[in-house]
C-alpha cells in the first residue's frame, strides 16, 4: 500500500510535467496543424538560458519566467520564419504538407548544433530551488517532497491560467476559432497569421516550464545532447494522443494518466520496459482509437 | 441616388478562371441604406461577384469605389475594417464555441488590447465590451436567449440568424448576405424580410437570393447577371418585365 501510494505520487508528478509538453504540442497542431519536432530541442534551449540565469546565482522565481519568456521567443520565430512562408507554399493543396515537418526536424538538427556549439559539454544545472527531500509520514519517507509540491502547484498555475487565457480573452477566442477554420475567421476579421504566432509562442513558454522542471525532477543536469528531452518530447506526444491531441484538457488527462502507468511500470515491471510502454501506447492508440482515449466532445472539421 | 455618394461601386470587374471567364466587365452600386438583389441562374456569376467584393477573389481588371472613394479591392483581413461584412452561404459557425463566441469572433478587430497585454491577462475590461456589443447584437436578431448554447446544437434557421448577428457585430456599412433565405420554411422566411428591411435602416444590404419572393419583397434594386455579365438591371419591376431576363430564366438564349 505504502509503495503504490509512493508510485503514484511520483506518476502524477511526472505526469503533470508531461501534461504541459503535452499541451505545447497540441497548440502548435492547432494553431498550424504541424507536428513540431523541434519542440524538445526548443524546449532544451529555454532550459539553457533558465540554467544560465541560475548560474550567476538569480533566483529560480526569475529563471523560470525568463526562459518561458525564451522559449515563447523561440518558438514565434521559429513559426514566423520557418513555419509560415513553407505553409504559404503548401497552402490548400496538402501535397506539400510534410514539408513543414521536415523542416522542423531541420530545426531540431540546428538548435542542437548551436547548443554544441555555445555549451560545448558544459552541462547546465537547474538545482531544486527547495528540499527535494520527501516529507517523513508516521515515520516512512514518502515520495512527496516541498519539491513535488512545487511542481505540481507550479503546473496548476500555469493550467488555470491557460484556462483563463483561452476561456476568458479576445486572444483565447481567436486562438479557438482560428484553429477550428483559419478561412471564416480571416473573413470575420480575425488576424490569424498574427494569432497563429501567438498560438506558437504559447506553445513555447509551455514547453519551457515542462523543461526546466522535468530537469529540477528529474537530474537536475541539461546537456546539448540530452536524452531526457528527447523523451520529453515522446512522452509529451504521447500524451497529447492519448487526449486526442485536439484537446488541451485531453492532454492535461493524458499526461496524468502516461505518468501515473509509466511510473507503476518502472515500479512493479521493470525501468527497461519504460520507454517501450510508452511506444507501444501511443501505437496501440494510433491504430485502434486514433481519436484518443480520454473522450473529447465536439466533432472537428476534417 | 448620385454616383459619387453610392455606399459601394464596382465597375469593369472582369474575373477568370484559368480559361473561363466567369465575369466581364461586370458593373454594380449600391446605395446607402439600400437593399440591392442579385440575382441569375446557376452558374451566372453571382458568388463569384460576391467573393471579389470581400476578396476571397481577386479581379484581373476593375475598379471599388467606397463611399466615392476608389481604393484596391479588399483582402479577406482587412474587409471588416472598411465596413463590410459578409455572411456565408455554408453559414460557417464555429460549432465548438458557444453563440455568444461565435459572435464575439466578429468584432475580434475592434480589440483595443494587444497580444503581450492579452498574454498578461489585462484585456479583461476589453473583452467584456466585446461580449456585451455581441449580446447587443444578439438581440437585434431576436436570438439572445441562444447565447450560451453551443453552435452545434442549433437549428439550420437560428444558425442563420446568429451568422447574421456575427456580421453585425462589426458595426458594417455594407452587408452582404449569401442567400439569407436559403434553406428556410415560410415563417422564417416572413421574418427574415422583415429582418433585412429593418437593417437597411442602419446600413447597406446586398444579397445573392434564389427565393424570387424575398428577393422581389425587399430589395429596392436588383442586378441580373447571366454568363458573368449584367444583362439587366433596376426596380424589381422593371427587371421582371425585361425580356432578356425572361429569356435567361426560360433558357430560351442569351
Amino acid at each position: 500500500m505504502f509503495q503504490f501510494i509512493n508510485t503514484l505520487l511520483i506518476g502524477i508528478t511526472a505526469g503533470s510535467i508531461y501534461s504541459l509538453m503535452a499541451i505545447a504540442i497540441v497548440l502548435v497542431w492547432r494553431s498550424t496543424r504541424v507536428v513540431n519536432f523541434a519542440q524538445g530541442g526548443l524546449a532544451l534551449a529555454s532550459s539553457f538560458v533558465g540554467a544560465s540565469i541560475l548560474a550567476r546565482e538569480i533566483s529560480f522565481w526569475i529563471a523560470l519566467p525568463l526562459a518561458m519568456f525564451a522559449g515563447a521567443l523561440f518558438s514565434a520565430l521559429t513559426e514566423y520564419f520557418l513555419l509560415r512562408p513553407l505553409l504559404k507554399r503548401s497552402g490548400d493543396k496538402g501535397e506539400e504538407i510534410f514539408l513543414p515537418i521536415i523542416a522542423t526536424l531541420g530545426l531540431l538538427g540546428i538548435i542542437k548544433t548551436i547548443l554544441n556549439f555555445t555549451y560545448g559539454d558544459r552541462i547546465g544545472s537547474i538545482p531544486p530551488p527547495i528540499s527535494d527531500r520527501g516529507f517523513v509520514v508516521s515515520g516512512q519517507v514518502i515520495a512527496l517532497s516541498p519539491m513535488r509540491v512545487l511542481i505540481l502547484g507550479i503546473v496548476l498555475v500555469l493550467m488555470v491560467l491557460l484556462t483563463y487565457l483561452f476561456q476568458r480573452t479576445n486572444l483565447g477566442l481567436s486562438l479557438r476559432a482560428s484553429s477550428y477554420a483559419p478561412e471564416i475567421s480571416r473573413l470575420a476579421g480575425v488576424r490569424v497569421d498574427l494569432i497563429r504566432t501567438a498560438g506558437w509562442a504559447i506553445s513555447g513558454a509551455a514547453g519551457a516550464a515542462a523543461g526546466i522542471l522535468q530537469t529540477t525532477n528529474g537530474s537536475g543536469a541539461i546537456s546539448p545532447e540530452s536524452f531526457e528531452f528527447s523523451l520529453l518530447l515522446v512522452f509529451g506526444f504521447v500524451a497529447a494522443v492519448i487526449g486526442g491531441i485536439e484537446s488541451l484538457i485531453g492532454a492535461v488527462l493524458g499526461g496524468l494518466t502516461l505518468g501515473i502507468i509509466l511510473a507503476f511500470i518502472l515500479m512493479y515491471i521493470g525501468g527497461s520496459l519504460v520507454f517501450f510502454s510508452a511506444f507501444l501506447i501511443l501505437i496501440v492508440i494510433l491504430i485502434v482509437r486514433p481519436q484518443g482515449i480520454i473522450g473529447v466532445k465536439g466533432g472537428r472539421r476534417a | 441616388m448620385s454616383t459619387n455618394t453610392a455606399a459601394l461601386r464596382v465597375e469593369g470587374v472582369t474575373v477568370s478562371f484559368g480559361g473561363l471567364r466567369a465575369l466581364n466587365d461586370v458593373y454594380c452600386e449600391i446605395g446607402k441604406n439600400e437593399v440591392v438583389g442579385l440575382i441569375g441562374p446557376n452558374g451566372a456569376g453571382k458568388t463569384t461577384l460576391f467573393n471579389a467584393l470581400c476578396g476571397l477573389v481577386r479581379p484581373d481588371h476593375g475598379k471599388f469605389f467606397l463611399d466615392g472613394h476608389e481604393q484596391d479591392f479588399p483582402r479577406t483581413d482587412n474587409l471588416v475594417d472598411i465596413g463590410i461584412a459578409r455572411t456565408l452561404q455554408g453559414v460557417g459557425l464555429f460549432g465548438e464555441l458557444t453563440v455568444l463566441e461565435n459572435v464575439m469572433i466578429g468584432a475580434q478587430h475592434l480589440a483595443r488590447t494587444g497580444l503581450i497585454s492579452a498574454a498578461l491577462a489585462r484585456n479583461g475590461k476589453d473583452e467584456k465590451r466585446i461580449r456585451e456589443r455581441a449580446r447587443v447584437a444578439l438581440e437585434r436578431v431576436y436570438a439572445g436567449a441562444l447565447a450560451d448554447r453551443r453552435a452545434d446544437t442549433l437549428s439550420y434557421p437560428d444558425t442563420k440568424r446568429v451568422a447574421i448577428a456575427r456580421a453585425l457585430v462589426s458595426e458594417p456599412s455594407i452587408l452582404m448576405l449569401d442567400e439569407p433565405a436559403g434553406g428556410l420554411g415560410t415563417q422564417d422566411i416572413e421574418w427574415m424580410n422583415l429582418l433585412i428591411r429593418n437593417l437597411s435602416a442602419q446600413m447597406s444590404v446586398l444579397l445573392v437570393e434564389h427565393h424570387m419572393d424575398v428577393v422581389m419583397s425587399v430589395c429596392s434594386k436588383l442586378y441580373v447577371l447571366n454568363f458573368g455579365e449584367v444583362i439587366s438591371s433596376g426596380s424589381a419591376e422593371t427587371v421582371r418585365r425585361d425580356p432578356a431576363v425572361i429569356a435567361a430564366y426560360l433558357g430560351t438564349g442569351a
